[in-house]
């Protein structure tokens, strides 16, 4: 993880800059081990290689400053809690989120079931405060708590052919009453290539705001890909299958000329219904430009040289 | 006039109560995490739904017998087009910045924002010749011009429907209302037409009301010059 320890740039959004003060300064109490401490200090600035920093902050001149919790928590798209917003607030309250075990299977060396205890005590949690950006053209700035994706997956030893890995969400209608009615094919079903798996701002959240996930933003295991559109980051997570197939995920299948696989936040791409060259920051009254890979272009762009991203959407 | 009767004044306050509401919402700071978009949202379903409720006047009088809601019509409609042109403004000042632009570009490229200003742009001119004046001088040509409501209603159906992302409930639930009030229109200049002596070509769906007599065409379930001048005189 040497490439996470590297000198800040005066472009480079920091900790402090887009936390709350007070949480910055409680920031070590939600962290376990020298080594999170060090990845969290970084934090969103952990790029790989040089070039401009793309956060928002650079660019408007002002700090991305963390969505109000309250506004994070009660504004949501989680349809297996119904359609509405606001469902998710309101009926998520049914989800038992104990026990609770996580499948890993397909090619991997060692398959397995491993419990949400053992997720929790195996891997330091980070804070990572990462911009979130809705398909629908709103965003957020929320600070996670989690680990790399990538350190969880490489527990479970990855073979040569797991080209993919796709993640399901629980189907339990009775705890997830969304899920009575086929708005989408359940189980929700969504899926990265490998390399964006493994890089290091995918992230396995487990918490929000200093605590643990409440169930409305996907307790008690997220994904969080903060340079992809919302509905990729699926939440409440109870398998992750690695393949050597590009797996199927729930929105491209559900209407695959509105939502690709790969759903890059790209301001370039427009949605067919609506623009996405521009978002509203939740708490904000003005929008404010929607930036490449939602600002991350530096870390992640890499990932997709050579590929036509209007075609690749 | 319509303001004075206690239906009247009641139906202004009904009419009311949701902007009322909203503002309410807006001065205590509970509009939600997107403000904005819940005061896109409510306005433009209450437009939808007044607007829906202008055309349940004509079979309310018709098949309920309910003739004084007939001088309403005109308040119900009055107040579609309010909340119509709250919910434009709050689109293009409050979501846009009056960003004639993106507003230019969004108009033009995405069919849901061009119906529903297609919408918009319909109830205009019915807002303005909504006297009694206008009435008056306008003749027939005042029912033919008011028979836009019909694709207002329509276009503002399709661009609820073309608005959501997955759950089509919703917009199905408007679309229903709407074939249900188009459909007893059918049904009843259908009746009639049967009852005539000049059968009328059946492909009149919305244009039931297209007519050759003023009484033929407050039969066949749409307003009349004299329907809308006199609302209240039952009709034989």
């Amino acid at each position: 993880m040497a490439h996470l320890l590297r000198i800040l740039r005066p472009s480079d959004a920091r900790t402090r800059d887009i936390t709350d003060l007070g949480l910055h300064l409680r920031r070590r109490e939600f962290l376990t081990g020298a080594a999170a401490i060090a990845g969290a200090a970084l934090i969103p600035a952990c790029s790989r290689d040089e070039g401009l920093a793309v956060a928002a902050s650079s660019e408007s001149g002002a700090p991305d400053a963390v969505t109000p919790k309250d506004k994070a928590t009660e504004y949501n798209n989680f349809y297996e809690f119904g359609t509405d917003k606001t469902d998710p607030a309101r009926h998520a309250g049914s989800l038992r989120t104990r026990p609770w075990t996580i499948a890993v299977e397909g090619e991997v060396a060692k398959p397995g079931m491993i419990a949400i205890e053992t997720v929790l005590t195996a891997f330091p949690r980070q804070e990572r405060v990462y911009r979130l950006r809705c398909v629908e053209a709103w965003s957020m700035v929320i600070p996670w708590l989690g680990f790399p994706l990538g350190d969880f997956l490489k527990r479970f030893e990855p073979t040569s052919r797991a080209k993919f890995v796709q993640f399901e969400t629980l189907v339990d209608p009775a705890q997830m009453p969304g899920q009575k009615r086929n708005v989408l094919e359940w189980p929700y079903r969504e899926g990265l290539r490998i390399d964006e798996a493994m890089h290091p701002l995918a992230l396995f959240a487990t918490g929000m705001y200093g605590a643990d996930l409440p169930n409305q933003n996907g307790a008690p295991l997220r994904l969080v890909v903060p340079w992809k559109y919302g509905f990729k980051s699926i939440k409440s997570i109870v398998k992750v299958r690695l393949v050597e197939q590009r797996p199927y995920t729930t929105w491209a299948a559900s209407a695959p000329d509105e939502y690709g696989f790969y759903a890059n936040v790209n301001p370039d791409v427009d949605h067919p219904r609506w623009s996405q060259r521009r978002e509203r920051r939740i708490g904000d009254f003005a929008k404010r430009p929607t930036l490449p890979f939602n600002g991350y272009a530096d870390e992640v762009a890499p990932l997709y040289a050579g590929m036509d991203l209007r075609k690749n959407f | 006039m319509t303001g004075r009767s206690a239906l009247g004044r009641t139906i202004a306050v009904a009419c009311l109560a949701p902007a009322a509401w909203l503002t309410w919402r807006a001065a205590s700071g509970d509009l939600g995490a997107n403000p904005i978009e819940t005061v896109e949202h409510a306005t433009g379903a209450w437009a939808l739904r007044l607007l829906l409720a202008t055309l349940a006047v004509t079979p309310l009088r018709r098949l309920a017998g309910w003739h004084a809601i007939a001088a309403q019509r005109r308040t119900l409609g009055l107040f579609a087009f309010g909340y119509a042109t709250a919910h434009f403004l709050t689109w293009s000042v409050l979501d846009n910045g009056l960003d004639f632009a993106a507003i230019i570009e969004d108009i033009g490229k995405r069919p849901f924002v061009t119906v529903g200003f297609t919408a918009f742009v319909l109830l205009i001119p019915l807002a303005l010749t909504s006297t009694r004046a206008s009435i008056r001088r306008l003749g027939k040509r005042w029912i033919t011009l008011h028979r836009l409501v019909y694709v207002a209603a329509a276009l503002g159906v399709v661009h609820f429907f073309w608005l959501v992302k997955k759950d089509l409930r919703p917009p199905l639930v408007y679309a229903a209302v709407l074939a249900a009030l188009l459909g007893v229109r059918v049904a009843l200049g259908y009746s009639k037409s049967r009852s005539s002596t000049v059968r009328r070509p059946s492909a009149r769906a919305f244009s039931m009301a297209r007519s050759q007599s003023p009484r033929t065409a407050s039969e066949s379930g749409v307003a009349t010059r004299s329907d809308v001048l006199n609302p209240d005189r039952p009709r034989t």
